[in-house]
């Protein structure tokens, strides 16, 4: 296993990051990006193979597409923890002339992002689309996507998750968000999907289950295991189990901390269950 | 004034499928794709060659939207193929998002556009995609006159490096410019000379726009006819050098006035040289079955029209 005590601070460090981010605008979505800290921290510190530099295209390296751009604390944390891009410029999230939009974008040239995200159900469709490109280069590394377990709502997705087995397209690994909530509630309230699983299953895709999608060693060996099932035919999903609002007690098993900011108290016994470990921007 | 001759009619649409095998040839990184349409597109002949370098996405465009912008990072060319109410209205977002606003090189290429798609009727014709494509920031829109030009014009937006909306049509039209022109993206054609009236048309209103100018010099009336193959970016300088000299336009299109062409102009006129305008384009209508003539007839789009409209601008100068 890698040094999962430096991941684990990271992991810290992100929440932090994501909680102070979204605080100081008043604004953002603080927890599906907390529910996913860990499976962030690891793609892009343990699974990924990545250039030094970022390049639109991405020849010769693994690449990402965030579908939910909602999360894009996470997300712009991540990145700027991992030298994308100056880690103080996180607090310029949401703010006037930032790079750092509410959704992510490529619109303002900030690095690591290759689309915009934000309109829910178009990321598997350019995650097919680059994992395609990838096969005519030759380049023989893997495309990853996240999708919220909601966005699953939006027809689109099936277009693709169709068309993913039936191309054959075995060089992408789609990972879903299974929280279980939404912005309205949960989701089996809102629109209830059945059972995930069958879904891709019967679509034609090898689909796997990271069951503790907040405990960093499992969601670096379920990524781990993924990867071994690519290449062989068919289009791989992870249904990743996670807690919204996770690290942060008053947070999590409730859909209320999906698109709002704690107040200064809130974000005070937040921080305080979170410990500084590499420093605050 | 100089005459046009029809070369005999030929559709919009396989001047792209002979623009894009042409591609198929010469540049590697164009790829192509189709939402169950190949036939309707004319793309038989890029895919027979270039098979691997065609992607069938099924009946499912918003798929097609995204896989497209996805191809683009890793250095790929993608022009997607369907008609223009399934390349537009039906994918908005996608293109809005994934497309537009994230600045990706994907060519649009709409086939059946306007009202001459005919007996199919209002559900598979759009006489709004023009207005919603040029709304987009960063896209380029372009709606060439024939045969000729519209491969001269596929070939061309490979080269042009940002989206591009690529609108055609069905029925076979004149084809009267030349085989071997050169598309400048942006850069109006002016067809006629003239002293009395500016003639902007684009799309296969080009044609209707030369034969009405012939009827209008038997007259005594003198027109300047203009192609207009590029809706945006516009050509503002060719539109004002013309009207400087006549005083009138009347700006004609296969598409809904509100959002188009004429639109479009008005904006030019009204900032720099506010003069009397016509429009010859539909108004605020859907379509209908009928036989593309009849169409045009009716939604008063073709030479008769055009003649009854320059009458009328230049009754108001």
């Amino acid at each position: 296993m890698p040094d999962t005590q430096q991941l684990n601070d990271l992991v810290i460090q992100v929440r932090r990051d994501i909680l102070r981010m979204v605080h100081k605008v008043n604004s953002g979505h603080p927890g599906g990006s907390l529910g996913c800290t860990e499976f962030f921290v690891a793609l892009y510190n343990e699974i990924m193979e990545l250039n030094d530099e970022f390049d639109m295209d991405g020849i010769g390296e693994d690449l990402f597409f965030l579908s939910n751009g909602h999360i894009s604390p996470v997300y712009y944390s991540v990145l700027a923890r991992k030298g994308y891009f100056p880690i103080d410029e996180l607090n310029t999230f949401r703010l006037i002339d930032s790079r750092l939009q509410g959704h992510p974008t490529t619109h303002e040239g900030l690095p690591g992002i290759r689309i915009a995200s934000g309109s829910l159900g178009q990321g598997m469709s350019v995650a097919l689309g680059a994992a395609e490109a990838k096969k005519l280069n030759n380049d023989n590394h893997i495309v990853y996507s996240l999708h919220g377990d909601g966005e699953l709502q939006e027809g689109q997705n099936w277009e693709a998750i169709m068309y993913a087995s039936a191309k054959k397209v075995d060089n992408i690994i789609a990972t879903v968000d299974l929280n279980g909530k939404q912005i309205d509630g949960a989701t089996d309230d809102v629109l209830p999907m059945g059972s995930v699983k069958a879904k891709f299953e019967a679509f034609g895709w090898d689909v796997l289950e990271i069951k503790e999608g907040n405990n960093l060693e499992a969601v670096i060996t379920g990524l781990k295991e993924a990867k071994t099932r690519t290449g062989k035919g068919k289009p791989v999903c992870i249904l990743l189990h996670t807690e919204m609002g996770n690290g942060v007690d008053f947070m999590m098993h409730t859909h209320a901390w999906h698109g709002k900011a704690p107040n200064d108290e809130q974000l005070a016994i937040a921080l305080g269950q979170n410990p500084e470990t590499l420093g605050d921007y | 004034m100089k005459k046009y001759i029809d070369t005999g009619k030929k559709d919009t649409r396989s001047g792209f499928g002979a623009g894009l095998a042409e591609l198929g040839r010469t540049n590697p990184n164009v790829v192509a794709l189709c939402a169950d349409l190949i036939g309707s597109l004319k793309m038989d002949e890029f895919i027979k060659e270039n098979p691997e370098r065609f992607f069938q996405v099924g009946i499912a465009e918003a798929n097609m939207m995204g896989v497209a912008a996805g191809l683009t990072i890793g250095g790929k060319i993608p022009f997607t193929g369907t008609f223009a109410n399934f390349s537009t209205g039906r994918v908005y977002d996608q293109i809005r998002q994934s497309i537009a606003y994230s600045g990706k090189n994907v060519k649009i290429c709409a086939s059946h556009a306007g009202i001459t798609l005919g007996e199919d009727g209002a559900t598979h014709q759009i006489l709004e995609d023009i207005g919603l494509m040029k709304m987009l920031p960063g896209m380029t829109v372009i709606n060439p006159c024939d045969y000729n030009q519209t491969k001269a014009a596929t070939i061309a937006i490979a080269e042009h490096n940002g989206p591009v909306y690529l609108r055609f049509g069905r029925p076979a039209v004149a084809n009267f410019t030349p085989e071997d022109q050169k598309f400048e993206i942006g850069k109006a054609l002016q067809l006629t000379e003239g002293t009395d009236v500016t003639i902007i048309a684009t799309g296969h209103l080009v044609w209707e726009a030369l034969s009405a100018a012939e009827a209008l010099e038997a007259k005594g009336i003198s027109a300047e006819v203009i192609n207009i193959h590029t809706i945006k970016p516009l050509d503002d300088e060719a539109i004002l050098a013309s009207v400087a000299k006549t005083g009138c336009v009347v700006t004609c299109e296969e598409h809904n006035f509100l959002g188009g062409l004429g639109e479009s102009v008005s904006r030019v006129l009204v900032q720099n040289n506010p003069v009397p305008q016509e429009f010859v384009a539909t108004n605020d209508t859907f379509g209908e079955s009928g036989t593309p003539a009849q169409l045009m007839e009716k939604y008063g789009l073709n030479n008769k029209a055009i003649e009854e409209a320059v009458i009328k601008v230049m009754k108001r100068k």
